[in-house]
């Protein structure tokens, strides 16, 4: 009897729950209908482009060509936003593991006492005290776990997020806690990048209106409809109203510490105003901590990349692990190199452990099949 | 042949149960862990190393996510280079979560692998809880 050995790379997040797409080596993370984020790089993109290509020369040689470079510049942050926006885990909360979820099973009902039977247990909230403000945490049945504050589920991408704002389909993924100010500051140079293209076009025209008056100018507009730099305008415009009513609307956000979500509930205005426990009741402060604050760890990332640091057990025996770049490297030298002798019949059954990365970062599942 | 990257090998010994200690919420949003003494663990250790640990613990993660100067100017440099500066450099958080790492590891060796436990990092649980693995109560030396 031969053993036939078919390998097929499983690729760690295909493990993950949720509904999230990952590429480049699960390095980028996004929600799965991608269709409006394509839409709002392609009016970037197309519009910038029919900018440089029928304003700047003009611009260039008879005002400036610092215009052109700066236009350059704002085009390429707004981009790099963007994509950063979309790209970045946005603080996925990740599900418990069978075990923490019994346990926080067996709290629950430790608390609730007997139920008689027929009634409706008691929903599961847990409260917290923020600030001599009580905060309801609520229990997600999907990730079963107890949402920390601020955090909320989307239903989109079937995860809770941590310091949920929303799910914006224009970037294709959730804005949360790590990509919050990435998004802020899209909108922000999305709205000055439209002001000073709509502002620049305006200039243009004036100053062939001047030469050659106003309606040869808009006769001899570049380009064929709709391709033409009146239809470009008009993007800009609405765009231009739009996305400064965003960023507006963000900015009064952080300088009030609130998330969207928060606003949308109105948790903390009407009778609750003035009472958010997470607000430093300073809006330099708050805009601080909201844009310069300190650059979370993209948990997901870490059950992606990450090998674990944890000693060995009793009889000394080390665990097989891997390093890869995370692993400081004076624990490097430590690490055994061997490996498990062949496949394990009986696993642990508690070691439901995320899997762990080997620096290819793909696991081989080995099936044996025997002829 | 095979390799299943586990962190639990053949030679172990039987898990006996779990602790999660939960998340600490009265001081707000930032990463701190409850340090009340699971009544679980009162058979095998004291009281006082656990707070100890704890607490420690707790520090680590304060002094990663402390707003000052030093992470707004982290902050505001990463803006002007459009965050491309971190595909070179490690954030101040990383640094830090290296730092726990080894803490974690060190008070593994010393204080809870000889009492049969096992603290696992947080950060492989979202930083959510703090599992302690309480492992059957075998004599040291055995099993290989």
């Amino acid at each position: 009897m031969s053993a036939v050995m078919i390998t097929r790379k499983v690729r760690k997040w295909e493990k993950l729950p949720g509904k999230n797409t990952f590429c480049c080596d699960g390095r980028v993370m996004m929600a799965r209908q991608k269709g409006i984020f394509y839409l709002t790089l392609f009016l970037i993109i197309g519009t910038c482009s029919l900018f440089f290509v029928f304003e700047c020369p003009y611009l260039a040689v008879h005002l400036s060509p610092a215009i052109p470079v700066f236009a350059v510049l704002l085009f390429l942050f707004v981009i790099a936003m963007l994509l950063r926006t979309s790209f970045s885990d946005p603080g996925v909360l990740p599900r418990a593991l069978p075990e923490e979820a019994n346990f926080i099973e067996m709290e629950i009902e430790a608390a609730n006492g007997n139920v008689p039977s027929g009634q409706r247990p008691p929903p599961r909230i847990r409260n917290v005290q923020i600030n001599n403000q009580i905060v309801k945490l609520k229990y997600c049945y999907t990730c079963k776990i107890f949402r920390p504050p601020r955090a909320s589920h989307c239903s989109i991408c079937d995860n809770c997020v941590d310091r949920f704002d929303h799910h914006c389909p224009w970037v294709g993924n959730c804005v949360g806690k790590r990509n919050y100010r990435y998004f802020y500051l899209f909108t922000l140079t999305l709205s000055l990048l439209t002001i000073y293209i709509f502002a620049f076009n305006i200039v243009h025209v004036v100053m062939r209106s001047v030469d050659h008056g106003f309606l040869n100018t808009l006769k001899e507009t570049p380009g064929t409809y709709p391709l033409n730099m009146n239809t470009f305008l008009l993007v800009c415009f609405f765009t231009l109203w739009s996305m400064v009513g965003l960023t507006g609307f963000h900015t009064y956000l952080i300088s009030l510490n609130q998330t969207t979500n928060e606003d949308i509930k109105g948790s903390w205005s009407g009778k609750n105003r003035g009472q958010n426990p997470y607000s430093h009741k300073n809006i330099i402060k708050n805009c601080c901590e909201v844009l310069c604050g300190p650059t979370y760890p993209s948990v997901t990332f870490f059950s992606l990349f990450l090998t674990s640091f944890s000693a060995s057990f009793p009889q000394k025996t080390t665990a097989p692990l891997i390093p890869n770049e995370h692993t400081p490297d004076d624990v490097k030298p430590s690490i055994a190199a061997e490996k498990s002798s062949g496949p394990k019949d009986d696993q642990p059954p508690a070691a439901m452990l995320p899997p762990l990365a080997s620096p290819e970062t793909d696991a081989e599942t080995s099936i044996a099949k025997n002829q | 042949m095979a390799e299943t990257h586990s962190l639990q090998d053949l030679q172990q010994p039987a898990v006996s149960s779990k602790v999660f200690v939960q998340r600490d919420y009265s001081s707000g949003t930032i990463c701190k862990f409850q340090t009340k003494f699971p009544s679980e663990l009162e058979s095998r250790m004291d009281k006082q190393q656990f707070e100890e640990t704890m607490q420690s613990l707790n520090n680590l993660y304060a002094e990663a996510e402390k707003l000052g100067g030093k992470s707004y100017l982290e902050g505001c440099l990463a803006c002007l280079t459009a965050y491309t500066i971190f595909l070179c450099m490690e954030t101040h958080y990383e640094k830090v979560l290296k730092k726990i790492a080894k803490y974690i590891k060190d008070q593994n060796e010393k204080i809870y692998a000889p009492r049969g436990l096992l603290l696992t990092d947080p950060i492989e649980r979202g930083l959510r809880v703090v599992e302690i693995t309480i492992f059957e109560d075998r004599s040291i030396g055995s099993g290989r």
